[in-house]
């Protein structure tokens, strides 16, 4: 705003008398003092949480990744020593060490990356025919609206024992129903089998977080201008077609924010899997991994440096994921 | 077919009940979708206050229907002073943690949204950046932290480590509403020499009560929910919140899982929330679209 | 008016947590069970201690699970908190956690002699004597009297009679119309229940304990291959599939539901199968689990509980002397009557009250003194790590994904690594 008034005045400043280009001045200035009084609130306003935050995620952050450049152990915290990169990689008699050289590290990235890929992807997918449904006017939509949040306001930890019990190979009630159809001839071991389990935890995980897709969806098109729709009405065009040509263009700024919230959210996935698995390695992700490192193993070290690897990961990929969608965004412009 | 129709007065009228029979089969499709929506997203719940009113054996044999009607779960739940404990402590902490991001989260919003410096992008993209750490990378770092506070088993050592995932989330969305505020409002507070905190409070804020009563549930919701810090920074039972205190119940012994009276407890837990969420569909609806859409 | 009640609120946290700070500090706080039953022995006990010493207890609830609990152990411990004065560790936590615990030998007064001598070499770390036996644990073989007496069976002696009886009963009774009969259900899950099943598997084979107690490593080996093949045979046929992910819970769900013949369990599932409600009351029996062979053992791995002192305890002595009066044979008789709970003095397996209410204490008296340690004193810190090695290689094995054979030779790779300086090969 300041340069804009200034580059004004020496635009059209030899037109101006005295007068004028003295009160232009004295303006500047009392908008400049307004301007720094202004920013000096702003970072007033902002300390708080620039305090907080710096608190319980700066300092613990820092600390995590200074111990995954030393050999701590939870038997004694106070001494340890700095070992350089060795819990990431090292090499030595011809074996290589780390979290790098861990088979196991690599299973648990690929089995979140492939956790976080298909649930976002059937969320985004069943989040918006619900939502297009949703959409419809019809009797009682309030209450359907409301009892499709119901499955999000469940806390996780009871979700994954309600599931864990529902999903029980012997008296679970899912083996029963599937049964009863005659889908499957015996009862499947649905948390015991290395196979079944991850996709036991994307079921459940569908179920919690669709109503989550499905309201940002519903939002967004709830804000969509009806003339768009009236006049392909008008010209015949087939309701599918509008869908993609009119609907999902418009949305789509909406959807991108929605999946990139999930897909953090999937990447840094625990509680589901740590309560509702064997959490053997053929299920872990790179936060159990990470926790047994850091828990059952007392290997501070390995576990900071884990912990470390998946921040920076999830890092990267909104980074990537960000710029994309910008660039995405700025060619539709 | 319009024009065979119009041909033939029979088949006008036969093309007149296929057409209805369409918009009926339609609508029974339409129908049984939202069932199947409602069903899929309700049935864990029904499941599990089926199951909390069972007992003893029966809790091993599937039904679909409430055979029995056993309250005993209930009453060991409500009985359990420890439990009831917990429910007090879960609202005093989740309230807590309303007010404070909300409070803290709209000065920041209003510096964020409403006021151009240098170094705004930077804060943005740090606040952002929050809400990716992983819980498990910070969990130790928090404990010490906690403890050096002296905040440890207290609840407003939980009040505080929540505002990791709480703040984040509140500074955004209410960031965003607050750019959609009309400039003129506070211009007019600015020329009558108001402060900025007068702006914020007198002029900014009646506007922003939508927004927070949104973000208000959602962080009510989340801190409702968690379970990792509640565990690690609280020890006695009377400091503990209500998921914790779900996860510690226990039979009569070291293995011994009662199902029965954790689905009561579930169940328990859950109400207060559905109604919470029945109450403010509406309301979430319209803040999380403010939040997405121009996030 | 906003702010009045949260000034309110603010002064009212702060005045209980002061006055809970007041109590704290004439108080023992000791972290015993979770809530129910054991919960209430536990209460019942340090109340006695408070009247005869006129101090305070505190009890804390602790997570169920044991990982979980040993990680808020850990926390605590590691942040040299005085929250917790008396810790209930496992039997495999003294090496892991000895650094953060007190020497009780001073407090003793010689009466560890009274208790297993297993126990307390598995509880001295370096010389340090630093938690009492509380209660011990073994596993057992639970089966189904009526069962074996309608199929005119005999208790299995060998794990190779246990397969054979088990696939008949199962055949015949599901033909007979009872479709979710199974042979036999125990832990599968890939936890630390699997590696006390799985060495009970290989030890009653004679396949060693993983890590001998000098700390060699000894698990590829003919005995251990042929163990875990057996093993890996029951899963599908006598053993549901769903058992790879049972812990101890799930097999007693099925076993108290009438589903299955045998059952591998701790002796808590003892008095819960004797309940008045349960399905089959009267109809179990419980016995030693099987050898290998003619020439093996009878195998049940040691588990159980210790009471420790923590050393950053503000009352180390009246901590200890806590101890001292939990772990002592009065104590120890009275939870072993009342809760079933298996004392770790020798003494009261021949006392005649606590036969009478768990007859089983005496006729499987060798098991549990004999019980078969973990290697968790020989790797201290690094126990969990070969645990958890252990486990997946079993697992894996288990659920058709690599063979014994394999798996064992990749898991003595894996071992030797983590042992490289961490314990005396």
């Amino acid at each position: 705003m300041p340069e804009y008034s200034l580059s004004n005045q020496s635009e059209d400043g030899a037109m101006n008398d005295e007068d004028g280009s003295m009160s232009n001045i004295a303006a500047v200035a009392h908008h400049n003092r307004l301007t720094r009084q202004r920013i000096r609130s702003a970072w007033l306003f902002l300390a708080p949480i620039l305090v907080l935050l710096a608190l319980v995620a700066g300092w613990p952050l820092l600390r995590t990744i200074w111990f995954s450049f030393t050999d701590a152990s939870f038997a004694d915290l106070t001494v340890y020593s700095f070992i350089g990169f060795e819990n990431y990689l090292s090499y030595e008699d011809g074996e290589w060490y780390g979290v790098l050289a861990d088979q196991e590290w690599w299973g648990s990235v690929w089995n979140t990356l492939f956790f976080t890929v298909v649930s976002v992807s059937a969320e985004l997918v069943l989040g918006t025919i619900v939502a297009l449904t949703l959409n419809a006017k019809f009797p009682g939509r309030g209450l359907v609206r409301a009892a499709i949040l119901i499955p999000w306001a469940i806390p996780t930890i009871v979700s994954a024992k309600m599931w864990g019990w529902m999903l029980h190979d012997q008296f679970g009630i899912l083996n029963h129903m599937l049964q009863g159809i005659g889908l499957i001839s015996e009862p499947l071991a649905w948390t015991a089998n290395a196979d079944l389990a991850l996709w036991a935890v994307i079921m459940v995980d569908i179920w919690k977080t669709t109503p989550f897709m499905a309201l940002l969806i519903l939002a967004s098109l709830q804000m969509l201008p009806s003339d768009c729709y009236e006049a392909a009405k008008v010209d015949g065009i087939h309701p599918v077609r509008v869908f993609f040509k009119v609907t999902v263009p418009l949305i789509m700024p909406a959807v991108m924010v929605a999946v990139t919230f999930r897909a953090l959210d999937a990447l840094r996935v625990f509680d589901l899997i740590y309560v509702l698995t064997s959490n053997s390695a053929e299920t872990m992700s790179m936060s159990v991994y990470a926790r047994q490192q850091l828990v059952s193993f007392q290997d501070v070290g390995m576990g900071s440096a884990a912990s470390t690897l998946l921040f920076f990961m999830i890092a990267l990929i909104t980074i990537g994921y960000l710029c994309l969608g910008r660039r995405q965004m700025a060619g539709d412009n | 077919m319009t024009r065979s129709a119009l041909r033939n007065p029979h088949r006008r009228y036969s093309f007149l009940s296929t057409r209805i029979l369409k918009k009926r089969a339609l609508q029974a499709g339409f129908l049984l979708l939202i069932s199947a929506i409602v069903l899929f997203s309700v049935f864990p719940f029904y499941y599990a206050i089926l199951t909390s009113l069972k007992s003893g054996p029966g809790l091993f044999e599937v039904s679909y229907w409430i055979e029995s009607f056993d309250l005993g779960n209930y009453q060991a739940v409500v009985s359990r002073d420890s439990f009831v404990q917990s429910l007090f402590n879960s609202v005093l902490v989740s309230t807590l943690v309303v007010a404070v991001s909300l409070l803290f989260g709209l000065t920041a919003a209003y510096a964020l949204g409403r006021i151009h410096f240098r170094g705004r992008g930077a804060v943005l993209i740090i606040v952002l950046s929050v809400s990716m750490f992983p819980q498990v990378a910070v969990l130790s770092g928090l404990f010490e932290v906690i403890r050096t506070l002296n905040l440890y088993n207290n609840p407003f050592g939980l009040v505080f480590s929540y505002t990791i995932f709480t703040l984040p989330f509140t500074v955004w969305v209410l960031t965003t509403f607050m750019k959609q505020l009309p400039k003129e409002l506070e211009e007019a507070a600015i020329v009558d020499g108001a402060t900025p905190w007068i702006t914020l409070t007198k002029v900014m804020m009646p506007l922003m009560w939508p927004a927070m009563a949104t973000t208000g549930l959602l962080a009510f919701i989340a801190a409702w929910n968690e379970f990792l810090f509640a565990l690690t920074f609280t020890l006695t039972d009377a400091q503990r919140t209500v998921p914790v205190a779900i996860a510690l119940i226990s039979g009569n012994s070291q293995y011994e899982l009662p199902w029965g009276i954790i689905m009561a407890a579930s169940v328990i837990v859950t109400v207060p929330l559905v109604l919470l969420v029945l109450a403010f569909q509406r309301r979430i609806v319209s803040g999380l679209t403010a939040g997405a859409v121009k996030g | 008016m906003k702010l009045k009640a949260l000034s309110q609120v603010a002064s009212l946290a702060v005045f209980s947590s002061l006055s809970i700070s007041q109590v704290q500090a004439a108080t023992i706080t000791i972290s015993c069970g979770a809530v129910g039953a054991e919960f209430e022995l536990c209460q019942e006990g340090t109340k006695a201690w408070s009247k005869k010493s006129g101090h305070e207890v505190q009890l804390v609830s602790t997570p169920n699970s044991s990982t979980e609990r040993l990680s808020l152990y850990q926390q605590i411990l590691s942040a040299g908190a005085k929250d917790i004065d008396v810790f209930q560790i496992d039997v495999v936590w003294p090496g892991m956690l000895q650094n953060h615990l007190l020497d009780l030998k001073p407090y003793t007064n010689g009466n560890e002699e009274q208790h297993f001598p297993s126990l307390i070499k598995n509880n001295t770390v370096e010389g340090r004597l630093v938690a009492m036996p509380w209660f011990t644990d073994a596993g057992v073989l639970y089966y189904r009297k009526d069962l074996l007496e309608k199929y005119n069976q005999e208790i299995p002696i060998t794990w190779s009679q246990l397969t054979e009886v088990a696939t008949r009963i199962q055949a015949s009774e599901r033909a007979a119309g009872q479709e979710k009969m199974w042979g036999f259900v125990w832990q599968g899950r890939a936890y630390e229940g699997l590696t006390c099943d799985a060495l009970e598997w290989i030890y009653s084979h004679n396949g060693g304990t993983i890590i001998s107690a000098t700390g060699k490593i000894d698990i590829y080996n003919e005995q251990s291959v042929q163990a875990l093949n057996t093993a890996r045979d029951w899963v599908g046929s006598i053993s549901p599939k769903g058992v790879l992910n049972y812990a101890e819970e799930e097999a007693r769900g099925v076993f108290q539901g009438g589903n299955a013949v045998f059952m591998r369990n701790w002796p808590y599932a003892w008095s819960l199968a004797q309940a008045d409600n349960s399905l089959i009351k009267d109809k179990v029996g419980v016995t030693a689990l099987p050898k290998g062979s003619s020439d093996g053992n009878h195998a049940g791995t040691l588990g159980g509980w210790q009471l420790a002192v923590s050393k950053y305890s503000a009352h180390a002595d009246l901590a200890a002397d806590l101890v001292m009066y939990l772990t002592s044979y009065t104590e120890q008789k009275r939870r072993a009557i009342k809760g079933s709970y298996n004392p770790t003095i020798d003494a009261l397996y021949k006392d005649e009250e606590v036969l009478a209410k768990a007859p089983f204490f005496g006729d499987l008296y060798s098991s549990f003194v004999n019980g078969v340690p973990r290697p968790s004193t020989v790797t201290g810190k690094h126990y969990s790590r070969v645990s958890s090695a252990f486990f997946n290689a079993t697992h894996n094995v288990l659920s058709g994904k690599a063979s014994a054979k394999k798996a064992l030779k990749k898991l003595e790779k894996k071992l030797k690594r983590i042992g490289k300086g961490a314990w005396t090969l």
